[in-house]
């Protein structure tokens, strides 16, 4: 085997490898069945905590959650409601950010996949509803 | 083959497997952006309208 044969042979590699990291970069797998069954799951409760939202009493917190930022906006019969509510919506977030990593061979992406949608949430929120920044609540 | 070339194609296939390894450790943040845009706009309802999207659209991303 001479020279030119080696340096070919890398060639083809580094071309193959190059190719393989722009096909890589796509897309996140997000198709799967325990995804789509936690979408589906957060977007019903979603019905009962926008309201929520909107009052100020739940917001969208930094690390990816949400989070009850003023219980007194809620009448003190409800809270319990309004604490369950949130409990659930962070357990479905949780086992999302953990299932997306997953599904994408790489379950140690979960912390960074959290940091991603925690961004997400608050960019996207609707104005009037309340984002914690880095220097505490904020309402957008 | 003499020892040299194979120990060259030897380095050459180690260091393109390690490449391919090395390219997917990286997390791959605009492609989860990405995805996150898609799934909190499937659980908001951002895309028919039920609730008002939001006007506060930040950093136009393209649709």
């Amino acid at each position: 085997m001479n020279a030119m044969t080696i340096a070919a042979r890398w060639l083809a590699v580094l071309l193959f490898s190059l190719i393989g990291s722009a096909w890589g970069q796509g897309n996140l797998e997000i198709n799967t069945p325990a995804i789509a069954a936690l979408q589906q799951s957060m977007q019903q409760r979603h019905a009962q905590l926008a309201p929520l939202y909107g009052a100020g009493a739940v917001g969208l917190a930094a690390d990816g959650n949400v989070a009850v930022r003023d219980a007194s906006s809620v009448p003190l019969a409800q809270r319990g409601q309004v604490n369950a509510l949130v409990a659930a919506e962070n357990a479905d977030r949780a086992a999302l950010y953990r299932e997306i990593a997953r599904a994408n061979g790489h379950p140690e992406w979960e912390a960074d996949v959290r940091k991603t949608f925690a961004q997400r949430w608050m960019d996207r929120a609707q104005p009037g509803w309340w984002v914690q920044g880095t220097g505490g609540w904020t309402r957008k | 083959m003499n020892p040299v070339a194979r120990l060259a194609l030897f380095a050459a296939t180690v260091s393109g497997a390690a490449a391919c390894v090395t390219i997917n450790i990286y997390f791959p943040a605009a492609a989860a952006e990405k995805a996150a845009d898609r799934i909190i706009e499937e659980v908001w309802q951002l895309r028919q309208g039920a609730t008002p999207p939001a006007e506060s659209k930040p950093n136009g991303e393209t649709k």
